[in-house]
């Protein structure tokens, strides 16, 4: 089989980053190492041996960034009323309860209020096991209320973004969510609240192509794939080979997307350095 | 065609079929019933007014549709074509400049797919690079800072995903006209035209008025992207165009479109220059409407109106 997993992982970067485990026992995808789970959970997520980031839930990320764990979530009772009643091989509400039950969650974003490094901010943490972090109308306005809350507290806002894009299954719906919440960014920006952009792997679509990309920091950890078009749509489209490192969080910053490249352990501090810079 | 035409040439179509069915049966025979029956259920769909939705993607994809220029040379007086986004080029999928709208200066952005092969090529057949949407915006600002009404025409497939797309910042270009558009301080004035293909068509869709023609659709993914995705079988765009409810008639209850604008019977592209005299009067209604509006009250409206878009949810308490 691992001739065959190596060809599907060519195909589908953005899936590589599974943790496969075998009990206590998971192979990474940087170093190809076998390394113990719970030396991977004790370090964020991040390989001991050679620093390749998994991805890391959302409610990790909350305790990452946040003080001593400690965070008001906000709105984690809104879900979603399926509003094309959408059926393809099943129902989406049956999707949507999947993935509840897998994530604790009731959709794709979780928003809280807490301190970073004593500085009192919003955080919204998008959970990519949820129908792959897509945006509908819920993160669409969870996120928009995070927003209007950043600008009428004047609190600087994180989002953290793992994502592939807008929620097909809520059509149209989900595309405006990218309006939605860009204006609502364009009065954040108008206030002068600070606003850090996160990315991480996967950060696609329409989340990219909307909030992701208008933070007044937008910042990636290592080797996050980050783009507008999926790589196999490209691929497809232009029909070669893309290459190496296309679209990888180097690849960005080296075209001036990115302010920096952070890796997930100085994070919080970069953070805290300007979010200070910026409210000081 | 009107409707009485169209009742016409239905009951003509039946008569038809009937004849051949009489007649001694063949491969060639069957295969032009199929034909005819086939032009009847989309003859008759059009006039319950319940054309399916991939009959109306494929009117909104016809070559011959108007696109932008058509509407500029219709609709504009004095079109002058401005070009170039002032950092890396011009995109030729993505076209701007000043012109009159009944004795009124204003400023048309919208999408060019090109009608022929070599018009689609020269176009990139309608799918804008960073620089496409970058034009757009610089040109929308010079609106605002002479206090120029905005005209947007959307017909795209899609934003262009290639490697220079990606390179110069597809996303980040998109993003950018999503936030500014919000707060341009003069009217905007939104058509679907034809294919509202996801982000490509929302970068320049943000507006106060969003019109769409009768058989435009809107659409976060094409029908047959979401096919292959989800049912993995690309064969399946009919079933996937009706699951996303794209056509303005799904659209307008959803509150993402505000008006459905009436196109010639048989499609826009039947008659192009009677398309956009349909077009005309509600244009100017909405210019005039808006130009009403306190420039305060009026973003004020706009952000209001994208603010509501997309309340299906319900709110139990947190657990
Ligand atoms: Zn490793």
């Amino acid at each position: 089989m691992a001739w065959f997993r190596r060809e599907k992982q060519r195909i589908q970067p953005s899936d590589s980053t599974h943790i496969r485990t075998e009990g206590l026992w998971t192979k990474c995808d940087g170093c190809r190492q076998i390394i113990w789970k719970k030396d991977l959970d004790a370090n964020w997520n991040i390989c001991p041996k050679c620093g390749y980031h998994f991805r890391l839930d959302a409610r990790a990320r909350l305790r990452l960034l946040l003080d001593e764990d400690h965070y008001t979530e906000h709105d984690a009772g809104v879900e979603t009323t399926d509003p094309l009643q959408f059926v393809d091989l099943k129902p989406y509400q049956e999707r949507l309860r999947s993935a509840q039950q897998a994530t604790g969650l009731k959709d794709a974003v979780v928003t809280a209020e807490g301190k970073l490094a004593g500085q009192r901010v919003l955080v919204c943490a998008m959970e990519y096991s949820f129908i792959g972090g897509s945006m509908g109308c819920v993160v669409g306005e969870k996120i928009t209320r995070a927003i209007e809350r950043a600008a009428a507290g004047r609190l600087p806002l994180v989002i953290v973004s793992a994502s592939g894009g807008a929620r097909m299954m809520e059509g149209t719906v989900s595309l405006m969510q990218m309006a939605k919440i860009s204006a609502a960014l364009a009065q954040l920006d108008q206030a002068g609240v600070p606003f850090a952009s996160i990315l991480t792997d996967p950060t696609t679509g329409g989340v990219t192509a909307s909030f992701a990309m208008l933070g007044d920091l937008n910042i990636a950890e290592p080797g996050a794939l980050i783009g507008f078009a999926g790589p196999r749509v490209i691929e497809q489209t232009i029909r070669q080979k893309l290459p190496a490192g296309f679209q990888r969080a180097e690849f960005l910053l080296q075209h001036g997307m990115l302010d920096a490249v952070v890796p997930r352990l100085e994070l919080k501090p970069f953070l805290a350095r300007s979010l200070k810079f910026f409210t000081s | 065609m009107d409707s009485e035409a169209a009742r016409k040439q239905s009951e003509h179509l039946e008569r038809e079929i009937e004849t051949l069915g009489k007649a001694s049966p063949g491969g060639e025979t069957d295969r032009r019933i199929e034909e005819l029956r086939g032009q009847l259920r989309q003859l008759q769909a059009e006039l319950s007014g319940h054309a399916s939705a991939w009959s109306r993607v494929q009117l909104a994809r016809h070559p011959q549709r108007p696109q932008t220029l058509d509407y500029v040379k219709h609709l504009f007086q004095d079109f002058t074509e401005i070009h170039g986004d002032r950092t890396f080029g011009d995109d030729p999928a993505l076209v701007a400049g000043m012109a009159w709208f009944h004795g009124r200066p204003v400023i048309v952005v919208g999408h060019q797919k090109g009608h022929d092969t070599t018009q689609k090529v020269q176009r990139n057949f309608g799918m804008p690079k960073p620089e496409g949407y970058r034009k757009a915006l610089r040109v929308m600002q010079l609106a605002a800072k002479f206090r120029r009404p905005i005209f947007t025409f959307v017909d795209t497939p899609g934003a262009y995903p290639g490697i220079d797309s990606e390179e110069r910042g597809q996303a980040e270009a998109i993003a950018r006209n999503l936030r500014e558009m919000a707060r341009i301080a003069v009217p905007i004035v939104v058509t679907i035209t034809g294919e509202g293909g996801s982000g490509g068509a929302l970068a320049i869709a943000v507006g106060d008025r969003i019109l769409m023609l009768e058989n435009a659709v809107y659409s976060v993914i094409s029908p047959e992207g979401c096919a292959s995705i989800t049912w993995r079988d690309s064969t399946k765009a009919e079933q996937a165009a009706e699951a996303l409810k794209i056509t303005a008639l799904d659209l307008k209850p959803l509150g993402i479109v505000d008006e459905i604008v009436p196109e010639p019977p048989g499609g826009a592209h039947t008659d192009p220059q009677k398309a956009a005299q349909l077009l005309d009067p509600v244009l100017e209604q909405a210019l005039r409407d808006l130009c009403q509006v306190p420039v305060n009250e009026l973003l004020q409206n706009r952000y209001q109106k994208f603010r509501l878009m997309g309340q299906f949810f319900r709110e139990a308490a947190a657990s």
